[in-house]
């Protein structure tokens, strides 16, 4: 085996030896940049090294120059404790406390192999999280597939969600919230963010970096195997094609009880502050965690190979290198704490070996049995990648898509037309309960868990004693990014903002997952482009910074690009969560009010969506508004004087009506105000609108705030658990709405209930 | 580990929560406990040793990952030698989901959890009937009463033989049954049992998760607690 080993000095010697580069993802002119980084050509090693950091996964060549945008328009912000760039940010929630989160797409290996690509998707972000020093306290998993009866969807949706359940619940996070979404642009791409949450002081921050000559590095955690192998370069930077080799060997195995014993154990190692630097391995496994803390560090390092604890004991040198098996970390420990640290990893059942040691040389230098196979500049694999101005074109189907607006569908224009119209939205896969899906989560363990889907916001106490905790949502509408991507992103944006602020917590911080199509496609380059700088001006308008996020490109079926889906998650913090404000209303007699103005606006609304139309442009951003919104919600989250609250988007008014009802059990009478279209009343989707519930007693100090601050606020409708009596309907409860086209618009919950939760269970089983 | 209300420990009582590699509610096992007015005192698995408490909870997770079969292979760590032994004397053991799965193996219990009928893992607030006041678990509550608790398993399908099922219900020892539909199959709508003595109890859901208003469905699950610390305090 030796004999075949391309050493560094074979390679000086063999310059002309033709090597594999294109089929490990790499460009003409990529490899001869190695080359002339190196001054020669790359042991099959360093290809294999630079292939995997080089490609748009980690490297970010081809989004880089757009991403600056969150920097350099990033709001003056004291809450942002570590900013983009590291593993993830680090929000500042007061009281010495902070918390971190981020969100990453396993939408590539979750097709191919949808239990373990959505399983070690958890894994991966988790992972983050704790090298950041934090404790993992929550999970969320926004995700989307083509449409509900799809073949494929049966395919791959049971197979992802039981795996997130699988994972996630052996690990003891709560799933606290994520989406389910179904579009036929999803068909055969499905999309699989996950979103971990973590937890630390300020002291407890710590950051991946290699630093002190002479510092052992230790990895530990699972064995090396053969799963993964060019994850990161070969499945998720590249479109699939129906030929070529099969890509499984690509995707990762994820074993979840050695991951929650790597979480105990990491934490346990730095409380006991017997780690100097730490890093995750993930995508690019060894190659990445070697590289980046090497380079981040004092710049040198050696690290002999063959010292990795292995699984597969032929794994050749380059084959460890790029593997991505799941549950290691790689740690830079002093001389005199080794023992100490090896001996915190046995109580915990976790492998751990010394592999190498910090050095000065500037170089990452790593031998296989004495032989040196790579000798490289460290910061030339981890931060020096290409960089790309990918061309981009404003797509020629633009005009005509935003010229072709849903006003021509035809409206209903009878209180019957209408009832059927949002029966048939209750039922739709897109608006139906997701139940199916999230009762396969466990949303209790470890106890703080104040709101779980299918609130408008997680919400979880992050102190046991002042009950201080964060509320998080992510959200998407592609439609609305397909229409119009720079709107489309601030609607994310907005519509996150105002899920957080709908359960009275303060906006703080926000993340994202920028899902699109080609890099190489000059149209989706656009909408990349226009996305990013939408999301960027946002954040900087309402003065929250982004922490953090990832970009997954090359998400097509066949040659169709998916709908632009740059995902928002935004982080609001409560000082109390005893005051959080979940949607279901209480008593009888509470006043229902409506927050903001309704316009006429079904551009990539879910009603156009349901009657297969997809044009005109989407709903007006009104940034100011949602900030107005906003500190009306958290207000009233603070003095006591809502019940309830739920942002409108999907559905409008109608759809946000149906979810509180359902969610209380309890009926309601509403009326349409004079002088507006009762269809567009209740099912368009303008933004800066949320439904509240008043207690009576409230009612005059909640008008006046709303008053004072200038913001509509109209009450519409009030709590009424007698209405079936009244229709003769005996103790069901129902809700009625006056007012549409001179006639009531009746509906018994029951009835809606057996609507809205059918539908998942009768595809899926 | 977790807070302590202005409560913890007034009553001198120590409950031992016990940790396996993988258990994953040990932090609200604990915090139960000091929410009922007990001590919670740490139990390590790899210990032989149960610390003199007074009562112990094996709290839900996934123990060694489930390898093999869930519970089979805490049973054999060295906390348990101890723990059965006392169990057999008398010591009050509440076992919680995988901490129940873990009695079965050690036969302190009879019977077995299977996976669920539906193939699928189910979180959900589930109603109970608590069909017994003679356990050590359960002297705070009345027979009869309906309790909700917050249920999550993937193989919580209670089953044993006719006889044991007959003998279980001859002498009043399944403690608690499931109201409004039987989320995972289990026999006779089981959804908790003791030994002959009541000492010993095991159920699928989880009564942690429903000891604060704001974090649960309720607190309904605080009865499991404040039981055994009534057993204790007039032992």
């Amino acid at each position: 085996m030796t004999s075949d080993l391309d050493t560094v000095g074979r390679a000086t010697a063999t310059p002309d030896t033709d090597q594999p580069w294109r089929d490990l993802g790499l460009k003409g002119d990529e490899y001869e940049r190695i080359r002339e980084i190196l001054g020669r050509r790359p042991s099959n090693s360093e290809l294999a090294m630079y292939s995997v950091m080089w490609s748009e996964h980690c490297s970010y060549k081809s989004s880089k120059v757009h991403l600056r945008q969150f920097g350099e328009k990033a709001p003056e912000t004291d809450a942002l404790l570590v900013g983009i760039g590291e593993n993830a940010g680090v929000v500042d929630i007061g009281d010495g406390l902070a918390v971190t989160f981020k969100v990453e797409s396993h939408n590539h290996p979750s097709f191919v192999e949808p239990y373990q690509g959505a399983a070690t998707g958890v894994g991966g972000i988790v992972r983050d999280i704790i090298s950041m020093g934090a404790r993992p306290v929550a999970i969320m998993d926004p995700l989307r597939f083509g449409p509900l009866d799809a073949d494929d969807t049966r395919r791959v949706l049971p197979g992802i969600v039981a795996g997130i359940s699988g994972y996630g619940n052996c690990l003891g996070l709560p799933n606290i919230g994520g989406e389910v979404v179904f579009d036929s642009c999803y068909a055969g791409n499905p999309l699989v963010n996950a979103l971990a949450l973590g937890v630390m002081k300020h002291e407890d921050i710590h950051l991946a970096s290699a630093k002190g000559l002479g510092n052992k590095v230790i990895l530990y955690g699972a064995r090396t195997g053969g799963d993964g192998i060019g994850g990161v370069s070969v499945l998720a930077s590249e479109t699939f094609e129906d030929t070529g080799p099969a890509k499984r060997p690509a995707v990762q195995v994820g074993d979840p009880f050695m991951e929650k014993l790597l979480i105990e154990c990491t934490l346990e190692l730095l409380q006991a502050g017997l780690v100097e630097g730490i890093q995750d391995l993930g995508g690019a496994g060894i190659s990445c965690a070697t590289s980046e803390l090497a380079s981040n560090g004092d710049g040198g390092m050696d690290v002999a190979l063959d010292l990795v604890p292995l699984r597969d004991p032929t794994l050749s040198p380059e084959e460890i290198l790029m593997s991505e098996s799941q549950e290691r970390m790689c740690a830079v420990v002093t001389p005199d704490k080794v023992d100490e640290f090896l001996a915190v990893c046995e109580k915990w059942d976790v492998p751990a070996t010394v592999i190498g040691e910090v050095t000065d040389t500037n170089r990452l230098r790593i031998t296989w049995h004495g032989e040196l196979i790579v000798d490289v500049p460290p910061r030339t694999v981890a931060h020096d990648g290409p960089v790309y101005n990918r061309p981009m074109a404003r797509p020629v189907y633009l005009d005509a898509l935003q010229a072709n607006t849903p006003d021509s569908l035809p409206r209903p224009r009878s209180a019957a037309e209408l009832q059927d119209t949002i029966l048939d939205l209750v039922a739709s896969p897109n608006q139906a309960s997701k139940a199916w899906v999230t009762d396969q989560y466990d949303r209790y363990v470890r106890g703080n868990t104040v709101l779980a889907q299918p609130e408008d916001a997680g919400v979880i106490r992050v102190d046991e004693q002042t009950g201080r905790g964060v509320a998080l949502s992510t959200d998407c509408n592609g439609r609305f990014a397909k229409l119009d991507p720079y709107a489309g992103a601030q609607l994310a944006y907005a519509e996150a903002y105002r899920n957080v602020a709908a359960t009275g917590a303060v906006p703080l911080a926000v993340t994202n997952c920028l899902n699109f199509g080609s890099p190489e496609d000059p149209e989706v380059m656009w909408q990349f482009a226009e996305a990013v700088r939408g999301l960027a001006d946002a954040c900087q308008q309402m003065g929250t910074p982004v922490t953090g996020g990832n970009v997954s490109f090359y998400n097509s079926t066949g040659d169709t690009a998916i709908h632009p889906t740059p995902l928002v998650g935004v982080l609001g913090v409560f000082d109390d969560t005893d005051r959080r404000t979940p949607m279901s209303w209480g008593i009888d007699g509470e006043l229902i009010y409506l927050l903001g103005t309704t316009e006429d606006e079904f551009g990539g609304s879910e009603w156009a969506h349901h009657q297969g139309h997809l044009g005109g442009l989407p709903p007006a951003v009104k940034l100011e508004a949602e900030r107005q919104l906003g500190q009306i919600l958290v207000a009233g989250s603070r003095d006591g004087m809502l019940t309830a609250a739920h942002d409108l988007s999907d559905g409008g008014v109608a759809i946000g009506l149906i979810e509180m009802a359902l969610r209380s059990g309890t009926g309601a009478r509403l009326w349409v105000p004079d002088g507006i279209d009762p269809f567009v009343f209740l099912l368009s989707e303008s933004t800066a609108r949320a439904l509240v519930v008043v207690p009576r007693s409230e009612e005059l100090r909640f008008t006046e705030m709303c008053g004072a601050r200038g913001f509509p606020c109209t009450r519409i409708g009030v709590v009424d658990s007698g209405l079936g009596a009244d229709l003769g309907r005996g103790e069901d409860q129902v809700v009625v709405i006056g007012n549409v086209y001179g006639e009531d618009l009746v509906l018994g919950l029951d009835e809606v209930r057996s609507a809205h939760s059918a539908t998942l269970p009768a595809v899926l089983g | 580990m977790t807070s302590s209300p202005t409560s913890e420990g007034v009553s001198g009582a120590r409950i031992g929560v016990v940790t396996f590699p993988g258990t994953l509610d040990d932090v609200d096992a604990s915090r139960a406990v000091a929410l009922a007015g007990a001590e919670p005192v740490t139990l390590w698995h790899g210990d032989a040793d149960l610390r003199d408490v007074d009562a112990v909870v094996l709290p839900g997770g996934f123990s060694y990952g489930d390898y093999l079969r869930c519970g089979a292979i805490a049973r054999f760590a060295p906390v348990m030698e101890p723990l059965v032994a006392a169990a057999r004397g008398g010591l009050p053991v509440l076992g919680i989901c995988n901490g129940f799965q873990i009695l079965c193996e050690t036969h302190l219990l009879p019977g077995a959890l299977t996976r669920n009928e539906s193939l699928h893992f189910v979180c959900r607030d589930q109603r109970l009937r608590v069909e017994t006041a003679d356990t050590f678990w359960t002297s705070d509550f009345e027979p009869g009463d309906e309790i909700v608790i917050p249920l999550k398993n993937g193989e919580g399908n209670y089953v044993a033989d006719e006889r044991v099922l007959d003998e279980l219900e001859a002498e009043n020892r399944v403690v608690f049954r499931y109201l409004g539909g039987n989320p995972n199959g289990s026999r006779r709508d089981i959804a908790g049992i003791s030994n002959a003595r009541g000492n010993v109890v095991g159920l699928m859901p989880h009564p942690e998760h429903a000891v604060e208003d704001l974090t649960g469905p309720g607190t309904d699950g605080l009865g499991l607690f404040t039981s055994a610390l009534t057993a204790i305090v007039n032992a």
